[in-house]
């Protein structure tokens, strides 16, 4: 089994660094770089398949990223995935999620691969499109909010539990196909000590627009068809109680808070 | 991160910061969430030793032909440190790990290494060090527990006391004397036993102020067979291990007393800039603010005289004993007063367990008392400057 895994590194959403430039982008000196949150869940699920999928089943994490990407990949790939394609060129700068998902399908074209795993959205822009629109470019079927997935190799077909407001959607569709992944798939491993030292002689492969065969002119911030025109910060909420227990401590909880606010 | 060929190095390599920052992620996000929990149970953490092992924590300070990461000693101490500043108790668990193992390490043969060391790496056992006696302190050469060699075995007779994982370990390097009109430096030779095994015994648990997490034992010998194939070296040279295996295990409790001066540190910097009195942040009274300075230049002093010693041993520096003797006195001492001056800054939120800072006070005192008192560090650095010793 074959999967690429689309990973992107954001500001660390730990470290109160986030914020915009004068320009309306995302200022990346401001805070360290991370592996996107939702994209290591993505990452983790991949290498649960591949840990029981046939000897040689490999993970290739592909990004879109500044050239200092390949420190912030070395976290991904310690945790255990096989390689890294870097897709890196100064005219990507201010890429709106059209240019970005161009670019990947651009670069998933040069792959071969069974499944391509992406999170659902990314902390710094929680656009939650890219993924939708990379399969609508690779003309793949797309598989969206998956809390399990579930590869048939023999065959190629992948069942995937999708979340939906009542419960859970069961999608079924032929491989390769693209899945987006929610947090529900489970919680990502730390890297082990031997994954980190290995990490470091692993392979990341750099791409330039030339090397996708893309035309600089038709990507990028010139030609984005979205603009940032302002941002606020949202008003503050008043204090969160958060409801704990089992579900009949809960409820009686939330009858008692329901109650002292003579709502019910 | 570019070293320019030839010019040394005064900072961390890129393996060694790769690895620390990835132990104290570790640390902040599953270790410490247990530390209290661990402090108040005195049970030891089973699920966290598990965790060492499955990120190959515990296969730090074994070589990489045996499954380990082939860590050189401020790696492991790094390690130590990362651990120790959000629980003591943790990170005693690869410093007493790698104290059992390191008689093995330095004087067994290639048959015992290959024979014990993958376990140890994998983190499927554990080992502990067996040398104080309760009348057998720092004066480690009066030992009274005997072994006596019968056919192709020894039969050890006697009784360990104070011996940290005692209890939980599944190998045992226990020192015995083997010949008591021997000069003192050659009465003791060194043993790995497996255990559980006919005659041996856990016979006692104590109570401590502080590392309550980690279990020390009393261990009893009573006609215990040990084959001689598991004995450690010559006859006689178990002294000499010992000494040599505090050189490279003093440095694992120094950084333990860094990790814990800086868990502390940090919880009252913390608390500092957020409490208010008289209408400000207490760290903005001169008296507090000197006090979090002092803090931190103890702290990072201490740091740096480990990171020198850990440099000095593992380049084989004939200073060694000095070297290590000196960054555990040094840290010792600083982890006892950072965390005495934290519980202070806190003032009576230091004093009650909302906070951890009264914990790592309890768990400070034992850095200036366990593998040799301060006042033996003192000797040992004494004897160094005299030229007597070495």
């Amino acid at each position: 089994m074959r999967i690429v895994v689309l990973v992107k590194p954001v500001p660390d959403p730990a470290s109160a660094g986030e914020r915009l430039g004068p320009d309306g982008r995302l200022d990346r000196t401001a805070a360290p770089a991370v592996v996107n949150g939702n994209d290591e869940y993505a990452l983790e699920a991949a290498l649960k398949l591949i840990a029981a999928a046939p000897e040689g089943s490999e993970v290739t994490l592909v990004s879109m990223a500044p050239p200092s990407a390949p420190d912030t990949l070395r976290k991904a790939l310690a945790m255990g995935a096989t390689r890294g394609v870097l897709v890196t060129d100064p005219a990507l700068a201010g890429s709106d999620a059209v240019s970005t998902s161009r670019v990947l399908a651009a670069a998933l074209r040069d792959l071969e691969y069974d499944l391509v795993l992406a999170g659902v959205d990314t902390s710094d822009g929680v656009g939650g499109t890219v993924p939708a629109a990379v399969a609508a470019h690779l003309r793949l079927p797309y598989l969206s909010y998956a809390a399990r997935i579930e590869p048939d190799e023999a065959a190629k077909t992948v069942r995937v539990r999708r979340i939906s407001p009542t419960g859970y959607d069961l999608l079924e569709a032929p491989m390769p196909a693209l899945i987006s992944c929610t947090q529900v798939l489970g919680e990502p491993r730390y890297p082990s000590l031997k994954g980190i030292m290995g990490a470091r002689s692993k392979e990341i492969a750099t791409r330039s627009l030339a090397d996708l065969g893309l035309d600089p002119a038709t990507v990028g911030g010139t030609v984005a068809g979205t603009a940032l025109l302002e941002t606020r910060t949202p008003p503050l909420r008043g204090a969160t109680e958060i409801v704990r227990g089992t579900p009949p401590e809960g409820a009686a909880r939330i009858l008692e808070l329901l109650a002292t606010r003579r709502l019910i | 991160m570019n070293e320019t060929a030839g010019a040394p190095t005064y900072r961390l390599t890129e393996d060694q910061q790769l690895l620390r920052d990835a132990v104290r992620v570790l640390a902040d996000e599953r270790v410490a969430p247990r530390a209290a929990e661990i402090d108040r149970t005195a049970e030891f953490p089973e699920d966290l030793r598990q965790l060492l092992a499955a990120q190959d924590i515990l296969a730090l300070p074994f070589p990489e032909e045996h499954g380990g990461l082939g860590g050189d000693l401020l790696s492991v101490c790094l390690a130590v440190e990362q651990l120790s500043r959000a629980c003591a108790t943790t990170g005693l668990i690869l410093a007493a790990h790698e104290l059992g193992a390191l008689p093995i390490l330095l004087a067994g043969s290639a048959e015992q290494q290959a024979r014990w060391i993958p376990k140890l790496a994998s983190g499927e056992w554990l080992i502990c060090f067996a040398l104080t006696e309760a009348e057998a302190g720092s004066d480690v050469a009066a030992a009274r527990t005997r072994a006596v060699r019968d056919g192709d075995t020894y039969r050890i007779t006697g009784s360990k006391r104070f011996i940290t994982h005692g209890s939980v370990a599944d190998l045992v390097t226990v020192f015995a004397v083997t010949d008591a009109e021997a000069p003192r430096h050659r009465r003791l030779t060194c043993f790995v036993l497996e255990v559980p095994a006919p005659g041996f015994a856990i016979t006692r648990l104590e109570h401590k102020m502080g590392l309550r997490g980690s279990p020390t034992a009393e261990l009893a010998f009573d006609d215990v067979r040990v084959p001689v194939a598991n004995r450690i070296g010559e006859e006689g040279d178990g002294f000499g291990i010992a000494m040599r295996t505090f050189e490279r295990s003093r440095p694992a409790i120094a950084a333990q007393a860094v990790g814990i001066a800086q868990g502390a540190l940090e919880v009252a910097a913390a608390y500092a800039a957020d409490r208010r009195q008289f209408g400000q942040r207490i760290g903005d009274l001169q008296m507090v603010g000197a006090m979090l300075a002092d803090m931190d230049a103890a702290t990072e002093s201490a740091r740096q005289v480990l990171y020198k010693a850990c440099a000095e041993i593992e380049a084989g520096s004939p200073d060694a004993g000095r070297w290590a003797a000196m960054c555990k006195l040094v840290a010792g001492d600083a982890a006892m007063r950072v965390t005495t001056d934290a519980v202070q800054v806190l003032g009576g939120y230091g004093y009650i367990d909302d906070f951890p800072v009264e914990r790592m006070m309890r768990d400070a005192k034992i850095t200036q008392i366990y593998e040799g008192t301060q006042q033996i560090q003192r000797l040992v650095i004494a004897r160094a400057l005299l030229g007597k010793g070495r």
